[in-house]
């Protein structure tokens, strides 16, 4: 049990910046997601805070101790791998109970601890197997047994489900939140799967090009974004983006007018096709020239545009709907992002 | 087998087993019988082909013949030093070239190829004159060290592409898990790499153990079997022809036998 403090960590690859003067403080017990692209440095970071990666600059402290130059075994922390690194000539008991056995424990201490985690992960009956016997989920339960078992004081999870396919990845998902929840370690979690980090998280921090470009609980990220990157990451669909021209006050998208933060100038809208409703008459709607109707089963994919830019919309599963017609939308104007088509930041 | 396989095909695979069979151990089984079979045997002709009147005496007579035994002591020394040269000295060169980027890397690779770009024939006089320098002429050692040299380009390629067929990752894991590079080594990348090692160790052994050139001309008294046996056959009846060759054979396929077991350790899928 212990918190983190990443204090201004920053990396170079020669001369290319992979991290950027990075700082987060995680409170002990939280579940914290770096959520970004590939390449967007989460990874490295969290490499970084495991000391297989030394930072150019700034501090990892963990539970008030400062891990500068301090080897990854003396870390006292754990780490899931991406593909598993489930040692193939070990048994599943041998593996999960590798990192006693460094600690010099006594057998019957490490028998103990193995059959615990390993009850807790529901792989008791595999534990005279070796992995090769094993299928990807059962490998991915022995590689979170294995980091459990030492009782870390924090646990680094590098996109330990992304091998798994969409059904497994969903139960593994729940399973991990609900033993995560009951150990109360202190977790770092990188993902690129959005809805992974939504489901998984306390907090998330969005990472893009080496900065976290906006750090928050998932509900915030998703209501709330900081940036343009956040907003288009986020979500399914992503987050549409309108230009408008703000004058006096206020701006005019597909034929409606909205009162706008900035006086006068370009503004970007950021609507969440998610947030719009279907309106009953066309006074005090945006209207949307309808392109194509793909129906997902839960809901309307409606693609099209509003004034002449391409805009993806939801709509109830059961709405009769033409490509080629226009349809008005009604939004929460508390609910439209403005972003600030300069900085790509957005405006409060 | 399975039962799909058509009969006509299960014929031809087991056809091919065993022509493939016959083709390495007929010579070997024909080479034993002269070597059992004394010199009437050799010379009898049609020639029986069933072990009947095979007995050990006539290889016992070979092998008290004066130097037999200690060439083939000598020989065993040599290529056991050999394998264990090349090990020691292969694998941490192997596990540099796979895991770290150094200066001088390219280079040093190519290094390693060019200890075989020079044919041991323009070596042979320089060498034997700094062995003799040395103290190292007519020695066990001596001679070991130039198998080593022989051997140790293959061994460094070899283990260093097990090593980096081995996932970064499971050694990132032993060390989050408490291992000290060392000790990651040794627990998680050595037993994994075991069987290109074995592979490693075969090879080193029959390059010393058919070696004959170097052997010859950097010993006098120290002969290992084939140096001792190239100057002794070429005079000798047939039958102790028949007795060295089988001699020669024996050992290297007795040392496969026994690695063999190493070189398919697949864990959890049977390893047989």
């Amino acid at each position: 049990m212990a918190d983190i403090v990443i204090d201004k960590i920053a990396k170079s690859f020669g001369t290319q910046r992979a991290l950027d003067e990075i700082s987060i403080r995680v409170p002990d017990g939280e579940f914290l997601s770096l959520l970004g692209p590939s390449g967007c440095g989460k990874t490295t970071l969290l490499r970084i805070i495991a000391g297989l990666e030394t930072e150019s600059s700034g501090d990892v402290i963990i539970g008030g101790r400062n891990l500068r130059g301090v080897a990854p075994r003396n870390r006292g922390l754990a780490m899931v791998f991406q593909n598993y690194a489930v040692f193939p000539h070990m048994t599943v008991f041998d593996n999960i109970g590798f990192g006693l056995t460094m600690q010099k424990k006594s057998t019957d201490a490490i028998k103990r601890q193995v059959e615990k985690v390993a009850e807790l992960l529901h792989i008791t009956q595999y534990l005279d197997r070796y992995p090769a016997k094993l299928s990807g989920g059962q490998r991915q339960r022995v590689a979170v047994a294995r980091a459990l078992a030492v009782e870390p004081a924090v646990l680094l999870m590098d996109e330990p489900l992304s091998n798994l396919d969409a059904l497994l990845r969903m139960e593994m998902r729940t399973e991990l939140r609900s033993v995560l929840r009951a150990a109360g370690t202190t977790t770092v979690y990188v993902t690129h799967d959005q809805s992974e980090a939504m489901g998984l998280s306390d907090r998330i921090a969005v990472m893009y090009g080496g900065r976290i470009d906006q750090l928050g609980t998932p509900l915030e990220v998703y209501a709330k974004p900081a940036t343009r990157f956040v907003g288009s990451f986020m979500g399914n669909p992503p987050m549409n983006f309108l230009t408008a021209e703000a004058r006096n006050g206020a701006v005019s998208i597909g034929g409606m007018s909205l009162k706008s933060p900035v006086n006068d100038g370009a503004v970007e809208i950021g609507l969440r096709g998610e947030d719009t409703t279907l309106a009953t008459s066309r006074q005090n709607a945006i209207a949307m020239l309808v392109r194509a109707v793909e129906p997902m089963g839960s809901h309307l994919l409606v693609t099209g545009t509003i004034s002449g830019q391409p805009t993806r919309v939801v709509a109830p599963p059961a709405t009769i709907m033409a490509a080629g017609t226009e349809i008005g939308l009604t939004v929460d104007p508390a609910r439209l992002t403005w972003i600030d088509p300069k900085t790509g930041k957005a405006i409060h | 087998m399975s039962a799909a396989l058509g009969h006509p095909r299960r014929w031809a695979l087991w056809a091919g087993v065993a022509a493939l069979c016959a083709w390495v151990l007929l010579p070997i089984y024909l080479v034993a019988l002269g070597a059992m079979g004394g010199r009437l045997a050799v010379f009898k002709w049609p020639k029986s082909l069933s072990p009947t009147d095979a007995s050990f005496t006539a290889m016992q007579t070979f092998l008290s013949v004066d130097g037999v035994l200690k060439a083939l002591t000598n020989s065993l020394i040599v290529a056991g030093l050999t394998v264990a040269m090349s090990l020691i000295l292969g694998i941490p060169a192997a596990y540099a070239l796979a895991r770290y980027t150094f200066a001088g890397q390219t280079p040093y690779r190519i290094l390693v190829l060019l200890t075989r770009a020079f044919p041991l024939a323009i070596l042979a006089l320089p060498l034997t004159v700094s062995f003799i320098k040395l103290g190292l002429y007519d020695t066990r050692l001596g001679v070991a060290l130039i198998h080593t040299v022989l051997a140790l380009p293959f061994a460094v390629l070899v283990t260093q592409s097990v090593f980096m067929g081995i996932p970064r990752e499971y050694e990132e894991a032993a060390w989050m898990l408490g291992c000290s590079r060392l000790q990651a080594f040794q627990r998680i990348v050595l037993p994994l790499a075991v069987p290109g090692i074995a592979a490693v160790a075969i090879f080193a052994f029959v390059i010393s153990w058919n070696e004959v050139f170097a052997a010859s001309v950097l010993t006098v008294r120290e002969r290992t079997l084939t140096a001792y046996l190239l100057t002794v056959l070429s005079e000798s009846p047939l039958h102790y022809r028949f007795a060295g060759g089988f001699l020669l054979i024996g050992p290297s396929v007795l040392f496969i036998f026994l690695i063999r077991k190493y070189l398919f350790s697949v864990w959890g899928v049977s390893s047989k």
